[in-house]
Formats: C-alpha cells, sequence, structure tokens
C-alpha cells in the first residue's frame, strides 16, 4: 500500500515537473525565434498564459466521442512515454515503472499518440485535418527508420533492451554513449529533428498552408490538453535521449542543462530552415540519417 | 465552507482575465483593405507577439475577429459563420470607417454600413486605414475592458440573437445557413 501511494506521488511530482519544464522550453523557444527575427518576442511564460487561457474558454464543441478521444490520446501518451524514461539516475521522487523490454515498448508507444490523434481528427470532417494528419504520419515512416535503426544497434552492442541498464553502462565505463557509438548517436539526432516537428520538418502543422493541420478542430479546452501534453511529450523525449545518450543526470541543474542543450538542436536548425515537403523530408530521412543507423548497426555487430 | 462565494468568484475572474488579455489570438478574416496593416503589426517592426497578440490559424482557436474594412453582403454571410465557429469568450474589433458608418462605401448597393447591427462590435479602431500604432491602440483598449470584465460581446450576440438574426436576413437575400452545432 505504501509504494503504491509512493509511486503515485512520485508520478505526479514527475507529470507537473515535465508540464513546467516542457512549456518553458516552448516559451524559450518562442523567445530564441523573436530574438533571431530581431523582434523583443513573447515573456518566457507566454505559452502559461496560452494553456490557461484555452483553459479557460468557456465553450468547448467536439463533433464527436472520438475527437474527444483523441486529445485524451496525446495526453496519455505522453504521460506513459515520462512515467517508462527515467528521469534522474536514481531520483528517489521520481520512481519510474523500468522494466526489461521498455525500450521497445516506448518504441510502440510513441506512434500511438499519433495514431489516435488520427481517428479523432478523421472524426472532424476537416480537409485540413485530414491532410496534416496523413502528412504527420506519412514523415512518421521517415524519421522512425534511423531511430528505430539506432536503438536497435544500441540493443545489439549492449545486449539488453532496458533504458536503465544502458545507463549503467555508461556509469560502469565513464563513456557517454553519444561517445562510443557515435553513429548512433548521429542517427537519433537526425530523426529527432524529424520527432520534434520544427520548422524544416513541420508540413504536418503548418498554420498558413493547411489552417494549422491536425489541430484545425481543436479548440479550447482541447487544444489546452494538445499543448500540455505536447510539452509533456517533449520532455519525455529530451529525458529519453538524456538518458541513452549522455548517461543520465543525477541532479535537477544538469537535468535541465543537458536537456536544453539537445532542445537547442532543433529549434536553432529550425529557425535558418524553410519548410520541407513530405517527400523531401521522407527523402531526406531515408539518405544520410539511415545511412548512419546502418553503419550504427554494422559497428554495433562488429564490436559486440 | 463555501468556496463559491463572491469574493473567491472575483478572484477567479482577475485571474482569468488576466491570462485571457494577455493571450489574445487573433483570426483576420481580411475582408478589406485593411488587411495589409497586419502583417507589419505582428512582424518585427511593431511585433504584437511581445503583448501575446499573435494569428490563431482557425476560427477554433481564435479569439479576437478582426473585420479589417468593409464587408460586402456576400462576405457578411461567411463572417457571421465564421463568428459563430469561435468558442467563448470571444471579441471583435472593426478596423476603419468603413466598419462604423460604410466610409467611402456608404451608399453603395451591397456593402453593410454598421457592422454592430449585425455583430456585436467590442472595440472600433477610427482611420482610413488605422496605421499598426493605431492597431495596437486598439488592442490596448480590448486589453483593458477584458481586464475589467467589460468585453462580452459574446454574451449579448446571444442575449439578442433574434434581433441580430432579423438584421442579418433583411441583407442576405438567400439565407441557406447549414444547420451545426456552435
Amino acid at each position: 500500500m505504501g509504494s503504491i501511494l509512493y509511486y503515485t506521488l512520485g508520478a505526479i511530482i514527475s507529470f507537473i515537473l515535465a508540464f513546467t519544464v516542457g512549456i518553458t522550453y516552448m516559451g524559450l523557444d518562442r523567445k530564441i525565434t523573436a530574438r533571431v527575427q530581431n523582434r523583443i518576442g513573447p515573456p518566457w511564460y507566454q505559452n502559461f498564459l496560452d494553456v490557461s487561457k484555452l483553459y479557460f474558454k468557456k465553450t468547448n464543441i467536439h463533433q464527436g466521442i472520438m475527437q474527444h478521444m483523441g486529445a485524451a490520446f496525446m495526453m496519455v501518451t505522453a504521460v506513459m512515454a515520462l512515467l517508462i524514461v527515467p528521469i534522474f539516475n536514481h531520483g528517489h521522487f521520481f520512481p519510474n515503472l523500468n522494466f526489461q523490454g521498455d525500450l521497445i515498448f516506448l518504441l510502440y508507444i510513441m506512434v500511438f499518440g499519433q495514431l489516435g490523434m488520427a481517428l479523432g481528427v478523421g472524426q472532424t470532417g476537416n480537409p485540413n485535418a485530414a491532410i496534416g494528419i496523413t502528412r504527420g504520419l506519412s514523415q512518421m515512416t521517415g524519421y522512425e527508420i534511423p531511430w528505430v535503426l539506432a536503438l536497435v544497434a544500441l540493443m545489439i552492442q549492449y545486449k539488453t533492451t532496458s533504458i536503465v541498464d544502458l545507463m549503467n553502462v555508461q556509469a560502469e565505463t565513464g563513456r557517454w554513449l553519444m561517445f562510443s557509438s557515435p553513429f548512433a548517436f548521429l542517427a537519433a539526432i537526425l530523426a529527432m529533428l524529424g520527432m520534434f516537428s520544427h520548422a524544416p520538418f513541420d508540413i504536418m502543422v503548418a498554420p498558413n498552408e493547411l489552417a494549422s493541420g491536425p489541430i484545425s478542430e481543436y479548440g479550447g479546452k482541447y487544444l489546452s490538453i494538445l499543448m500540455s501534453a505536447g510539452a509533456v511529450f517533449m520532455f519525455a523525449k529530451l529525458t529519453l535521449y538524456v538518458d541513452l545518450f549522455m548517461g543520465g543526470s543525477s541532479n535537477l541543474l544538469a537535468l535541465l542543462i543537458k536537456t536544453f542543450s539537445f532542445f537547442l538542436i532543433p529549434v536553432l536548425y529550425g529557425i535558418v530552415s524553410p519548410r520541407y515537403r513530405t517527400e523531401q523530408a521522407i527523402r531526406y530521412f531515408w539518405g544520410w540519417p539511415s545511412l548512419f543507423g546502418l553503419l550504427a548497426v554494422i559497428q554495433a555487430v562488429i564490436l559486440k | 465552507m463555501v468556496f463559491n462565494d463572491k469574493n473567491s468568484q472575483k478572484i477567479v475572474d482577475i485571474i482569468e482575465n488576466y491570462a485571457r488579455k494577455s493571450s489574445l489570438w487573433i483570426l483576420a478574416y481580411g475582408t478589406g483593405c485593411g488587411a495589409i496593416e497586419l502583417p507589419p503589426t505582428v512582424t518585427s517592426r511593431y511585433d504584437s507577439e511581445r503583448l501575446g497578440i499573435h494569428f490563431g490559424a482557425t476560427p477554433r482557436q481564435a479569439d479576437v475577429l478582426l473585420i479589417t474594412g468593409y464587408l460586402t453582403t456576400k462576405t457578411l454571410k461567411r463572417v457571421i459563420r465564421v463568428y459563430e465557429q469561435m468558442q467563448d469568450p470571444k471579441y471583435v474589433i472593426g478596423f476603419g470607417s468603413c466598419t462604423i458608418n460604410g466610409g467611402m462605401y456608404w451608399d453603395s448597393y451591397n456593402t453593410i454600413n454598421a457592422l454592430d447591427r449585425y455583430l456585436p462590435v467590442d472595440v472600433y479602431i477610427n482611420g482610413c486605414m488605422p496605421r499598426p500604432e493605431a492597431v495596437l491602440a486598439g488592442f490596448a483598449k480590448l486589453q483593458k475592458l477584458i481586464q475589467a470584465g467589460k468585453a462580452d460581446g459574446a454574451n449579448k450576440y446571444k442575449e439578442n440573437l433574434d434581433w441580430y438574426r432579423t438584421n442579418q436576413k433583411k441583407v442576405i437575400p438567400n439565407w441557406r445557413m447549414p444547420e451545426y452545432n456552435w
């Protein structure tokens, strides 16, 4: 009984941390973009205001139960990913539901949210939303290839499918995986650009072209939930990258520094890039990133 | 202990209105010439994003409907549909003299003269056309109204729906609006 309460409390604390950090990062992203464009930009807490404004909307229209569930699927995926990924190396108040094989499980649930969103979007009947989610899923088939190849390379090389085991390997050898398996790191970083759907790969949510794509019929509290889910999911993914390639983090400051430096990669790459079309994005991901992924697998097989 | 008494409601209102006024998403419909004043307002020169004002993509997400200039009766029908699809609380800003009294189109056969006979307008911005400074001043006025809780155009529209519908049907001859859920 005590341990259940402990885990529940830990999950709530991790969620609050992920929400706060994720929303703050989204605000900092807007601030950085504004400074690059020689603007003053919104304050760093602007996204908190946006989320709360959307939450305080008085009417919330939905066209059916599946649209209602679409937002819920995204939130569930974000929270599941957050609970699987270890936030700290030996964090007491951040217990995670680690088990052997959670890396494979994570690969599955990371696409679950977008698939649920596709179901929800289908019910809105908005053509922009349908086009948007189609492009998003097509782009996902692009970046999933290098991402899966990178993770498979790590699994082969260290003979484990557990994230905590991979962190322990880095703690024992004293070398981060970004140095001991550099090709997997490169493939994962390039896949990350698509995963965050930042500027060159934001055809899915193109606000001027597609009227914001999948979320075009979501307003009010639904959009608030989707924004919060995006923030939590982003934090979970950043923490996963830190765990896999930078050996995890032992305290909050290290976590913030490491996740923010990972977050800067898609942001800074996005500011100076125009937008790729879907087929260009897929060609990009199936080119160099997949080659790096294959090299990583070969390296893993040889070094095994 | 009663949580729903007057004072706690007042505190909740202050918080809600603060969030609403600091994050206004525009749905720029772009009916007339005024739409050309919006790009300078939101880009580097006047940078309205520092006040939390930026473009929302669809009616479902937006808070403010900008009527940027004259409205033909044909466009009015679309504007009404867009306005009714927006989520409460929602605000309307009328740009320029065309929305106030018709402006240079006051005796035209197919434009409307006074916008607030058809939609509840919260703030008018004067000028033909208003410059970005005037647009930002208009937004500042709207923010003041929201903080004071006085920008309740959406409620006014719901309460006086019959009156608005009569006026709308008077100028729109073929009223064939789809039955949809707000």
